[in-house]
């Protein structure tokens, strides 16, 4: 039987490969999928919830999050190629303009 | 009425404001004629009020609150009573001429417009002073002449005496009213108001001791604004500013707060006699102290300023012994003669060219006629022979001391009379007549302007008659004030009246025989007495050997010990702390995306953590 806590160990493990991706990877790419994971475990972690519960509203708001996580990647994804075509690297280490 | 009392206290105020926009322009000749009038508008209806008080009685105004806290309610409130208004002409009088003499006097001086800004805040601090209602605006009034006084001592800063002296007198000053402070709040603590006819309410049922310890601090204050022993030696330091400003604030109006403070505050002093005795005491010894020091100084201005001083005894004498209308009297006639007589020292030094000493001078009558009668008349008057304005009051201040039967101050004042009467026509007799002692030095004098010598014939005229108005006076201002009844018989009245008035008639006739010879001899300046009163019984350097130098090296300490290596190293290390933090962790701001995302990670961890541990307080 799967029960919530199954479902929320799933969410804090998904989080942290995403967590850890964020903090490790370089490439651009690799970031926006990163950011992806962590989105997307939280929304897992919103549905398992509500399915508890017995209420919509988590589930309404992974949708909503789906929803701006798709239009947020697509403005990104726009970017990077731009970067790209400009640069020829997405790397992180090559967008290091402003320093401190 | 009402209007007339705005009028009189906030003409000066306008005055000084008005005037102020101009401070740093050069000078404009109507700024001193605009703040003539105003003042003279205040002088007006000062006389207005006189009339109206002795018609209709006390004006009592409540302008608006002022401080209104808990169980503390202080109003903007004035009085005009028939010991206010006394004061109120004679301030208002006195600063008019003053100011119209300025004119004249303050001609050439590049702060012409700056000098009557001051001058006219000086009588608005002095009408607050005597018109308020209660305590505290007294206090206001009080600093604020403190103020004023340190502007106009120090009016010529760039001169180091002048900067040095000003800081004493306010220096001097600050102590005495720390005194007066703690008996503002002894007041309140025990009666629970400042209003002065609440506080004369309640003093009845006070402790006694409570009552006296009041009465000290509050003449400690009166102590310091009059320049009285032991806080005696600013005044004679004080004559470093202009001279209108040494007859205006340090000769008629402005020391003579303290004495009014006294004789305001009579209805408590006339319940503690010992303290009263004490104050008289003081008098007593400060009019002989003073005059004694005026004998043998050769500054023009310093001999008047130590006259005034020994007169400021007198009255405190009087009122000291519950004679507080004579106190008043005696204030306000010294008043008239003596900012006459700094008025006209102030022709002679102008004449001279800013030369002080007396010995320079001689025989100046040929060239000052005008100045030499005027400034003899108030010699006369000062001195004390009838039937000018000095003979009156002071003979009443000796009556009352020996009607009290305190003999021994009856014989300091009869005595100090004599040395009065001395130095005063030393003074004229060594400016005015005697060798000509100024060709010697190069100097070529030259009377004061016209309307200089025309505005000074009021205070020539009152240094004259005003003694004529004793009774007319005394039936005023006793309305208000204790009467004093005299009960000595009318054989040894007279007695007393021949008696000083043939001292001061013989002081008078041996300055005038001694110094016609060419005064005394070399001899007497090695003597041990000239040293130690030319010295000012070497008080002054006392107060440095013993209070400043001492002073001087506790606060060097301090600064160098305490302050620099402990308060400013505190904040310091505060401050570098903080510089090194900055320096440390600008390396976070990396600008690589990595590394701030990493932050970021850290940020969250840290919210996370105080998230779960943070219980809100339930």
């Amino acid at each position: 039987m799967i029960t919530l806590t199954h479902y929320l160990i799933l969410t804090g493990l998904l989080f942290a490969i995403g967590l850890v991706g964020v903090m490790r990877r370089t490439n651009l790419l690799m970031l926006f999928f990163s950011t992806e994971i962590l989105l997307n475990a939280v929304n897992i972690g919103f549905v398992a919830v509500s399915k508890y519960y017995g209420d919509f509203t988590g589930q309404m708001f992974a949708f909503f999050i789906i929803a701006v996580a798709a239009s947020e990647v697509a403005v990104g994804l726009g970017l990077l190629i731009l970067w790209y075509k400009r640069n020829g690297s997405v790397d992180l280490n090559s967008l290091q303009m402003m320093k401190g | 009425m009402e209007k007339y009392l705005y009028t009189a206290l906030f003409a000066p105020l306008v005055s000084s404001l008005f005037v102020a926009l101009f401070a740093s322009r050069p000078k404009m000749l109507f700024t001193g004629v605009i703040a003539s009038i105003l003042i003279a508008i205040s002088m007006v209806s000062s006389f207005v009020l006189l009339i109206d008080v002795n018609t209709h009685g006390a004006l009592h105004v409540n302008m608006m609150d002022w401080i209104v806290a808990g169980n503390l309610y202080i109003p903007f409130g004035f009085v005009v009573d028939e010991v206010s208004v006394i004061m109120m002409v004679t301030v208002t009088l006195v600063s008019t001429v003053v100011h119209i003499y300025s004119i004249g006097y303050m001609d050439h001086d590049k702060s012409f417009n700056r000098f009557f800004s001051y001058l006219s805040a000086f009588v608005f601090s002095m009408m607050i002073l005597v018109m308020s209602d209660n305590f505290v605006g007294l206090f206001i009034g009080w600093e604020g002449v403190g103020l004023c006084s340190w502007l106009l001592i120090g009016f010529w800063y760039h001169k180091h005496s002048a900067s040095w002296a000003a800081n004493e007198a306010f220096i001097m000053n600050r102590i005495a009213d720390l005194g007066m402070l703690m008996g503002l709040f002894l007041i309140y603590w025990n009666v629970g108001s400042l209003q002065y006819e609440e506080v004369f309410a309640t003093l009845k049922d006070l402790d006694s001791v409570v009552v006296a310890t009041i009465g000290i601090f509050l003449f400690i204050g009166a102590m310091g604004k009059s320049a009285q022993f032991p806080l005696h030696t600013w005044l004679a330091d004080a004559m470093e500013g202009p001279t209108p400003v040494s007859a205006l604030i340090h000769a008629a109006t402005m020391v003579t707060a303290g004495v009014y403070l006294v004789i305001r505050c009579g209805e408590l002093y006339s319940m503690i006699p010992d303290v009263g005795f004490a104050i008289a005491s003081l008098g007593a010894f400060v009019a002989l102290f003073a005059a004694s020091m005026a004998l043998v100084n050769n500054d023009l201005k310093r001999i008047i300023a130590y006259s005034t001083l020994s007169q400021l005894g007198y009255m405190f004498v009087a009122a000291g012994l519950g004679a507080y209308w004579i106190a008043l009297f005696h204030l306000m006639t010294h008043a008239f003669f003596k900012s006459l007589l700094f008025l006209g020292a102030g022709n002679v030094m102008h004449a001279m060219h800013d030369e002080l000493n007396i010995k320079k001078m001689g025989g100046l009558y040929g060239s000052m006629k005008a100045t030499a009668i005027l400034m003899s008349v108030a010699s006369v008057a000062l001195a004390g022979i009838y039937p000018l304005a000095g003979f009156f009051s002071k003979d009443k201040i000796l009556e009352v001391a020996f009607n009290e039967g305190a003999y021994f101050l009856w014989f300091a004042l009869f005595i100090g009379a004599g040395l009065t009467a001395f130095y005063s026509f030393r003074l004229v007799m060594l400016v005015f007549f005697g060798e000509k002692e100024y060709i010697k030095h190069g100097f070529h004098p030259h009377e004061a302007q016209p309307f200089v010598i025309y505005a000074l014939l009021p205070l020539g005229l009152l240094a004259v008659i005003a003694g004529w108005f004793e009774h007319q006076f005394e039936g005023f201002t006793t309305r208000l004030l204790a009467r004093y009844e005299i009960h000595i018989s009318h054989g040894i009245e007279i007695v007393l009246i021949g008696a000083t008035l043939c001292i001061a008639v013989g002081g008078i006739a041996f300055a005038i025989y001694k110094y016609q010879r060419g005064g005394f001899s070399k001899t007497w300046e090695e003597g041990f007495f000239y040293k130690l009163l030319s010295n000012q019984y070497y008080i002054p350097k006392v107060y440095e050997l013993y209070i400043m130098r001492p002073f001087t090296m506790l606060s060097q300490f301090v600064w160098q010990k305490i302050d620099m290596k402990v308060v400013d190293f505190t904040v310091d290390s505060i401050a570098r702390t903080i510089y090194k933090t900055g320096e440390k962790s600008r390396k976070m701001q990396s600008g690589n995306l990595s590394d701030m995302l990493r932050w970021m990670v850290v940020g969250m961890v840290v919210l996370l953590v105080l998230a779960l541990f943070y219980r809100p307080m339930a």
